[in-house]
């Protein structure tokens, strides 16, 4: 019999799949419910503790959990995880005596940390309470990285920034602002137990098109442009700008450019429109905003007129797929002038290091990136650990902190002599019954069929004035319960007891979404169990991407199957069960950060 | 407490030929008590009316008083309906189909509805075939009232509390099949591979049709000394055939059709197709399903299945000729012709 194997936490982790989807695996049900009880200290604390920066990320977290959330499987929009996550930032009162309180408990290792973005400063949090001592470089004068110096004050304001980096720093990281770090070699030297390097991925990729290498005046890269603007190196900006990429860089950068000034500021970008690798959000904000993108236009040449800079010449382009959905750009020979002051180039970003010495052992592969370990972040050179954007190339703050816990705990082990990749500890897990009497759960098991609440934010007028206000507002309470009933507790598991099965066939009359079939089996026939059991079920399509829950046999030979794909964890099946033989157990890792893996 | 179900539904969930998913058939969620069989009769009756692409508006569901004929309220919600008095579901649906033969009467009762307070009702409405689905929920006793035994329990049972059966048990399907009944099955409510196809043959079948399904109570019936128990049902459940049901739309095949296949036409030109278990299994033959009914009891079994169809049998209009328009669809002018037509017709008694 292949009766589910629900002995590791694996199998429940894939069910809650917004928290399965957080580079971090930030529980997020969890916090919802604590949000829906208005305890936001504990909802911003469970955030603390996985993401470490609630309040940044509430704002401009790339948000994978969101098209991961199963809420989008029922109904149009997926619960507005990301929302909420502020509202624990916005509403919390005083947490700071619920920090890891220093000094601690010196362990005498020191570790050096290069780079002060956010995957550095994990790693700082996650070691210092074990006695860890933390020397910090950074290039720039305050931490944050590009948390500061790249995303924009109008989507996070500084003082939020502030607050949660300092949390961090003032737990006791020894720090070297300015302080630049131009030779790995040398640093090594200086008798560190681990250096962690999270520089970074800090160089502007440049579009060699005709022209290119005249236009400096009139253009810069986008990421470089943005962190002058941040140090107040850049006030104002030409009439007419024109935004080359069709990234979240280049939504920085257009939005940007209109609040020092622009009159006329066009994106203009290779791909269609719904291709474009901005985030949906950040792009109907734009638009918003007055921004004009026009897709498919592929920059050909910077126009000169009598060596007087003039505007950029495109080539309209078509997107073709072929049969797997891959696209590539057919020309279509039209092309076009389009006029301005200065060009804004959005098209990339690369890692750079020119200070790694290549004689010192640590090895890179043909693209320039450093080898190491996917689940340690161990490098070639074996008390050197890489992170964030640093190791992988340009992501976003939630892979940079997930990376972050990954080389804290690598780094633990090292220093401990043991294997940062062999010896990784797993997370033991808790199956809680969330039973309180007859009908009655410890959470809302009532659907809300409430639809996505938009978030409030100031006219967007108004928004294109300021540099620095903040455009959205945030939750307000009553959105914010309202929002949060609409979460579906996905990490309430459906648990199921064979032996006390009478097989009644309630649950699988009762369940809304048909995710219950009692079905015929032979387990000596030559066909396979998937292919006995799939006709069976109540609906027969299954989405490839969910495991299918197979019981052991019941008393008749018949098998219980669910299908967890929609499940909406409603606990009508263990209300309507005579026998007690389905519970909703709260699903609860003890050790999330050791869940943290190279994703299969 | 949630004595709500979401209306969220899988979103692959077919359609039928009216569009509507078999949650559009749906009730109220069901107030019976937890794992009660009734509820599995209910689901049953919406696939099989979503199946057959029932208009739920031209359906009329009738039951009497008992937890069984609280189960209307939990199907096709936007049918018409009547909770009749105990044991008078036979003459209310009596009456309504005589004012309007052109709805589906789906009947729901309990065997105490149908054959203790009822059973005049119940025994007189077979014998006028009245066009109708009768289905009992066959539990053995008294739900509704705690449990008191049934007249269907077996002799011999004891019910939660000890109560001795002393009395001879009444078989519903032998006395359908003696008092004319034209569709008679029996089925368990925990077979819906079974059950569906039959309550949608008898949807099909003109004139009476009779389902008793086993349907446990897990409350006051489920323990080790019931015959109606799920694990008593499950362990001595046997059939004679395997009845499957072919809607009309559906092209026949004709290797499907071999291999013993018997197939019996229905009156709307939908098929039940038989697969004989037993080497003389005979739908048509009533005695003999009689005898077999009763052997399979001696021996603790319960026979399931198909027991006894005649697609060509008459209904009560047709035997008592009357008219083909529905009576409340009659005007004034043809129910009351008149002073010159009713002395035309005393003329003639004259
Ligand atoms: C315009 C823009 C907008 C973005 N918007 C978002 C967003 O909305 N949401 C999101 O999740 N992500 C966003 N990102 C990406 C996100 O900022 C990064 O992925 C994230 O900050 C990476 O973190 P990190 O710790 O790896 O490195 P970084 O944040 O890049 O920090 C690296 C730090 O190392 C320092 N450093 C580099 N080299 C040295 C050296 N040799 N010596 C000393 N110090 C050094 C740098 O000064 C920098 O402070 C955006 C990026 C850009 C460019
Ligand atoms: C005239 C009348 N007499 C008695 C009763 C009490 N009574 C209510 S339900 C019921 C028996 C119901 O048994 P059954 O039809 O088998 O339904 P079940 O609850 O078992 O499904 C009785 C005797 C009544 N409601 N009305
Ligand atoms: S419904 Fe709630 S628990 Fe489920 S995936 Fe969405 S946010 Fe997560
Ligand atoms: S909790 Fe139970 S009844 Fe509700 S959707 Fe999931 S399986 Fe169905
Ligand atoms: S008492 Fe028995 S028949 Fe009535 S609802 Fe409960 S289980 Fe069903
Ligand atoms: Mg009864």
């Amino acid at each position: 019999m292949r009766k589910t194997d629900t002995s590791s936490y694996q199998h429940f982790l894939k069910v809650v799949d917004c928290q399965q989807a957080c580079p971090a695996h930030t529980p997020v049900p969890e916090y919802i419910r604590l949000i829906a009880e208005k305890r936001y200290d504990d909802a911003y604390m469970l955030n603390w503790e996985s993401n470490v920066f609630p309040g940044v990320l509430g704002r401009v977290c790339d948000r994978p959990c969101e098209p991961a959330c199963r809420r989008g499987r029922v109904e149009d929009k997926p619960v507005a995880i990301c929302r909420l996550k502020r509202v624990t930032a916005d509403n919390k009162g005083n947490i700071l005596h619920r920090l890891p309180q220093a000094p601690f408990k010196k362990n005498n290792k020191r570790i050096a940390l290069i780079g002060a973005g956010p995957a550095s400063l994990t790693v700082a949090r996650d070691l210092l309470p074990s006695g860890y001592e933390i020397i910090l470089f950074e290039r720039d004068a305050k931490a944050g990285g590009m948390m500061r110096s790249q995303i924009p004050a109008f989507r996070l304001p500084e003082t939020v920034l502030d607050e949660e980096l300092d949390y961090i720093i003032n737990m006791g990281v020894e720090c070297h602002f300015g302080e630049e770090i131009t030779s790995l070699k040398n640093l090594l030297q200086r008798k560190f137990d681990a250096v962690f390097v999270g520089s970074g991925a800090p160089t502007g990729r440049w579009l060699k098109i005709p022209g290119h290498e005249k236009v400096s005046t009139h253009a810069d890269t986008g990421i470089n442009w943005l962190s002058n603007v941040t140090f107040d190196h850049v006030d104002k900006v030409a009439n007419s700008v024109i935004v080359l990429g069709g990234g979240n860089t280049a939504m920085d950068c257009c939005r940007t450019a209109k609040r020092l000034g622009a009159t006329e500021v066009k994106v203009l970008v290779r791909s269609s429109f719904d291709d474009m690798k901005a985030s949906p959000w950040e792009k109907q904000d734009a638009l918003a905003e007055g921004i004009e993108i026009m897709p498919n236009y592929s920059p050909k040449e910077y126009v000169f007129e009598k060596n007087k800079f003039v505007g950029v010449l495109f080539e309209k382009v078509q997107s073709v797929y072929d049969p797997i959905g891959k696209r590539t750009l057919k020309a279509t020979g039209e092309t076009l002038l389009v006029p301005c002051d200065f060009v804004l180039v959005a098209v990339g970003q690369d890692t750079a290091y020119p200070w790694i010495e290549r004689d010192i052992g640590l090895e890179f592969n043909k693209w320039q990136q450093p080898v190491v370990n996917k689940n340690s972040l161990q490098s070639t050179v074996k008390q050197v650990f890489f992170g964030g954007d640093a190791a992988f190339g340009p992501k976003n703050i939630i892979s940079a902190v997930a990376n972050g816990h990954q080389a804290a705990i690598s780094i633990d082990l090292f220093c401990q002599n043991k294997h940062p990749a062999n010896d990784r500890p797993e997370s033991a897990f808790n199956l809680i019954s969330q039973k309180m009497g007859i009908h009655e759960w410890s959470y809302q098991s009532k659907i809300s069929h409430q639809e996505r609440n938009l978030v409030p934010h100031i006219n967007w007028e108004d928004a294109v004035k300021e540099l620095k206000q903040e455009v959205e507002l945030g939750f307000d309470e009553q959105l914010a319960l309202e929002e949060a009933h609409r979460c579906l507790n996905c990490d309430v598991h459906t648990v199921f007891e064979e032996k006390s099965c009478i097989e009644c066939s309630a649950c699988e009359d009762v369940c809304p979404m048909d995710c219950i079939s009692f079905v015929e089996y032979n387990p000596d026939s030559a066909i396979s169990l998937k292919e006995q059991v799939l006709p069976q079920l109540k609906v027969s399509t299954i989405n490839p991407q969910q495991e299918i829950l197979v019981s052991d046999k019941l008393k008749t030979g018949n098998l219980m199957i669910k299908d967890e794909d929609v499940c909406l964890h409603c606990g009508l099946c263990a209300e309507r069960c005579p026998t007690g033989a389905w519970d909703m157990k709260k699903f609860v890792l003890s050790n999330i950060a050791s869940t943290i893996k190279e994703k299969q | 407490m949630s004595f709500q179900k979401s209306k969220f539904h899988h979103p692959r969930l077919p359609v039928n030929d009216l569009g509507l998913t078999y949650r559009d058939y749906e009730g109220a969620l069901s107030t019976l008590c937890a794992g009660c069989g009734h509820d599995s009769i209910t689901s049953a009756i919406i696939q099989a009316c979503h199946e057959q692409s029932i208009p739920p508006h031209k359906v009329a569901k009738m039951s009497g008083i008992g937890c069984s004929s609280k189960a209307p309220n939990y199907f096709l919600n936007k049918a018409h309906g009547f909770n009749s008095v105990h044991g008078r579901m036979p003459s209310v649906t009596t009456g309504a189909n005589m004012a309007n033969r052109d709805l589906l009467y789906l009947a729901m009762s309990g065997d105490g509805d149908s054959a203790s307070i009822g059973l005049g009702q119940f025994a007189h409405v077979v014998r006028r075939q009245l066009d109708m689905v009768y289905m009992v929920a066959n539990n053995g006793v008294y739900g509704l009232t705690k449990g008191q035994l049934a007249a269907t329990a077996d002799k011999g049972v004891k019910n939660k509390t000890g109560e001795l059966s002393i009395f001879t048990d009444i078989d519903l399907c032998v006395m359908a099949l003696q008092l004319g009944a034209t569709f008679v099955a029996r089925s368990f409510s925990g077979d819906k591979k079974q059950l569906v196809p039959l309550i949608k043959a008898a949807i099909s079948h003109r004139g009476f049709a009779f389902l008793d399904i086993i349907s446990p109570c897990v409350t006051f019936n489920n323990h080790p000394k019931s015959t109606r128990s799920y694990d008593y049902v499950h362990d001595n459940v046997v059939t004679g055939a395997i009845a499957d049901f072919v809607p009309v739309k559906k092209e026949i095949t004709s290797d499907s059709a071999q291999g013993g296949c018997e197939d019996i036409c229905l009156h709307d030109g939908s098929i039940m197709r038989i697969q004989k278990i037993t080497a003389d299994y005979d739908s048509k033959n009533a005695m003999k399903a009689i005898v077999d009914i009763e052997e399979h009891k001696k021996k603790g079994e319960i026979l399931t299945g198909l027991l006894y169809l005649d697609p060509t049998g008459s209904h009560f209009h047709e035997i008592n000729n009357t008219t083909d328009t529905p009576l409340n669809q009659l005007d004034q002018d043809t129910l009351c012709p008149g002073s010159r037509i009713l002395s035309s017709i005393n003329d003639s008694f004259r």
